[in-house]
């Protein structure tokens, strides 16, 4: 579990994160969404005893980071931004290393290593050195340092930035596997992410936290919650009649779309669907939207 | 303290996953050898020691040990692998004492490596062994000294260039102190106490003491003293610049 509490830090006179307050609950994946420049790494930082806060706590599994760095430490497995690594070494080398200072040793170490190898298929890399290796590769091994020694909380700052699709996934796959007995914090600014991974999002801009909620709860903010999607097979003039409809809120699109906005707590599929059998329209597809997330990022990040 | 030998260990291998190592070795056996053979006039002082060897180390070590110590921790943080190091459960002291030895043996193992010398020394003549190797333990604890300074300079910046030319430009000072060149500045206006304890800083003086076989307790004391400092200073600076 951790537990945030006032946390603030200021670099001279800007201040990175003002005020933030929140937990999280082993079993929980939490997508820590923002701009860039919004706090995001530098909250991370705090939490895995990098940075000191100017003010405020943070406890990691109880231990207040401040005043026993060590045991929040262990208890803590952290991808930083990049995934920085000991270039010289090979992989094989690095992960016994950050294994070693962890305090693995002998056979427990080898389990470690052979659990991390595996679950990020690693074997082909494992003994040249982490120069030569792609940046798909180089995230790998951050990756493996972090879930090396099964730690109770994982941060991995920006864990799928500059992968290509498929290893986005992987990682991805990789992350929810976690999930289930383990405290999962990921930063990123891929909105998709969210929906993909994680069990809650919190949004912060210029350091403060401006939503914190299921990634349904924050689609549920958008301005396009429950629009229905209209596709014609040719056009018709439906505008008018739509607009009549109790609940709507507005129409966007033109030619052979339409999107059918709703006033919040409006479902309106029935009724447009009733209408457009009523009115003979010649449909070829509707579907209701669920809301989008990047549409509730920026007015959020916006107006924040 | 196991913490400290898992960090000793990966950079001391470090030094020679690249050619560094070789490099460094290299030059440094290649001037030793030249200083003390054409500067030093080894043959001509006709004498059985090794005296003209160690009387250039503070000099050699002036732009050695710097081009060791400028990527201690530059590299750490330019790499952004300090920010890995300080998040995995070790402390800064136990950072800063693994990187400092591994570099510090590293050293020593190049000033093992001029061993020849010795035997070269010992074949023409029969030299007084007892002082050579307080000589040896003198260079040693020297470049301990060197190294320190720049430890710490070199955790005040990301660029190897800037380290390595700050630690040159402070270890100069340290090798010159004893100096008139330093001391006339302080001659005219301070006082004598100030202008001694300037003079005594002096590495060279310290050295000269040690590497002709005289063991004072207060020079060991005086490079230990050195070493600490800077160490403490290196893990203020780190503590301190984390952020950047």
């Amino acid at each position: 579990m951790i537990e945030i509490d006032h946390l603030t830090r200021y670099f001279g006179d800007f201040c990175a994160v003002d005020d933030l307050s929140f937990r999280v609950q082993p079993g929980e994946v939490l997508g820590f969404l923002g701009p860039n420049g919004a706090g995001k790494s530098t909250t991370m930082k705090m939490i895995c005893g990098f940075l000191s806060p100017s003010s405020g706590t943070v406890r990691v599994c109880g231990h207040d980071v401040e005043r026993e760095p060590l045991a929040a430490k262990r208890r803590i497995g952290y991808l930083p931004e990049g995934a920085p690594a000991y270039g010289e070494m090979s992989p094989w080398q690095f992960l016994s290393f950050a294994a070693e200072l962890r305090g693995l040793k002998g056979e427990a170490k080898l389990k470690a290593l052979a659990m991390a190898i595996a679950r990020l298929e690693l074997q082909e890399v494992l003994h040249q050195s982490i120069d030569t290796l792609s940046k798909g590769f180089k995230r790998r091994v951050g990756l493996a340092q972090a879930i090396l020694h099964d730690p109770d909380v994982l941060i991995l700052d920006e864990p799928t930035d500059g992968l290509d699709p498929n290893q986005k996934h992987q990682v991805r796959q990789l992350i929810k596997g976690l999930a289930a007995d383990k405290l999962v914090i990921v930063s990123t600014h891929i909105l998709e992410e969210v929906s993909a991974v994680c069990s809650r999002a919190l949004i912060i801009a210029r350091g403060r936290l401006v939503a914190d909620g299921g990634p349904e709860q924050l689609e549920a903010r958008s301005r396009y919650h429950n629009a229905v999607f209209l596709q014609l097979a040719r056009e018709v003039d439906v505008d008018a009649r739509l607009r009549a409809l109790p609940g709507v809120a507005g129409l966007e699109g033109q030619g052979l779309q339409r999107l059918i906005l709703a006033r919040p707590g409006h479902a309106l599929f029935d009724a447009v669907s009733a209408l457009a059998l009523k009115e003979g329209w010649p449909l070829l597809g509707m579907s209701v939207e669920r809301g989008r997330l990047d549409d509730v990022f920026r007015t959020l990040t916006a107006e924040a | 303290m196991d913490a400290v030998k898992q960090i000793f260990r990966r950079e001391f291998a470090s030094y020679f996953a690249t050619p560094l190592a070789l490099v460094f070795i290299v030059i440094f056996l290649a001037v030793c050898g030249a200083f003390t053979f054409y500067i030093g006039g080894f043959f001509e002082r006709g004498q059985a020691d090794l005296q003209p060897f160690f009387y250039f180390h503070p000099w050699l070590y002036l732009f050695l040990v710097p081009a060791i110590s400028m990527r201690l921790w530059a590299e750490e943080r330019k790499s952004g692998t300090l920010e890995l190091l300080m998040t995995l459960p070790v402390t800064i002291a136990q950072a800063v004492l693994g990187k400092f030895l591994a570099a510090w043996a590293f050293c020593g193992l190049a000033l093992a490596l001029t061993f020849p010398l010795w035997l070269t020394v010992n074949y023409l003549g029969s030299p007084d062994n007892g002082v050579i190797l307080t000589a040896y333990l003198g260079s040693f604890l020297m470049a301990g000294g060197f190294l320190a300074i720049g430890s710490c300079l070199s955790a005040c910046t990301k660029n190897q260039v800037i380290a390595f030319i700050l630690s040159v430009a402070v270890c100069f000072l340290f090798i010159v102190s004893g100096f008139p060149l330093v001391l006339d500045a302080f001659q005219s206006w301070a006082p004598q106490a100030l202008v001694d304890g300037i003079a005594s800083l002096s590495f060279l003086s310290h050295f000269d003491a040690i590497s002709k076989g005289v063991i004072a307790l207060r020079d060991v004391l005086y490079f230990v003293t050195v070493i600490a400092v800077w160490l403490v200073a290196t893990a203020i600076v780190i503590d301190m610049k984390k952020a950047q």
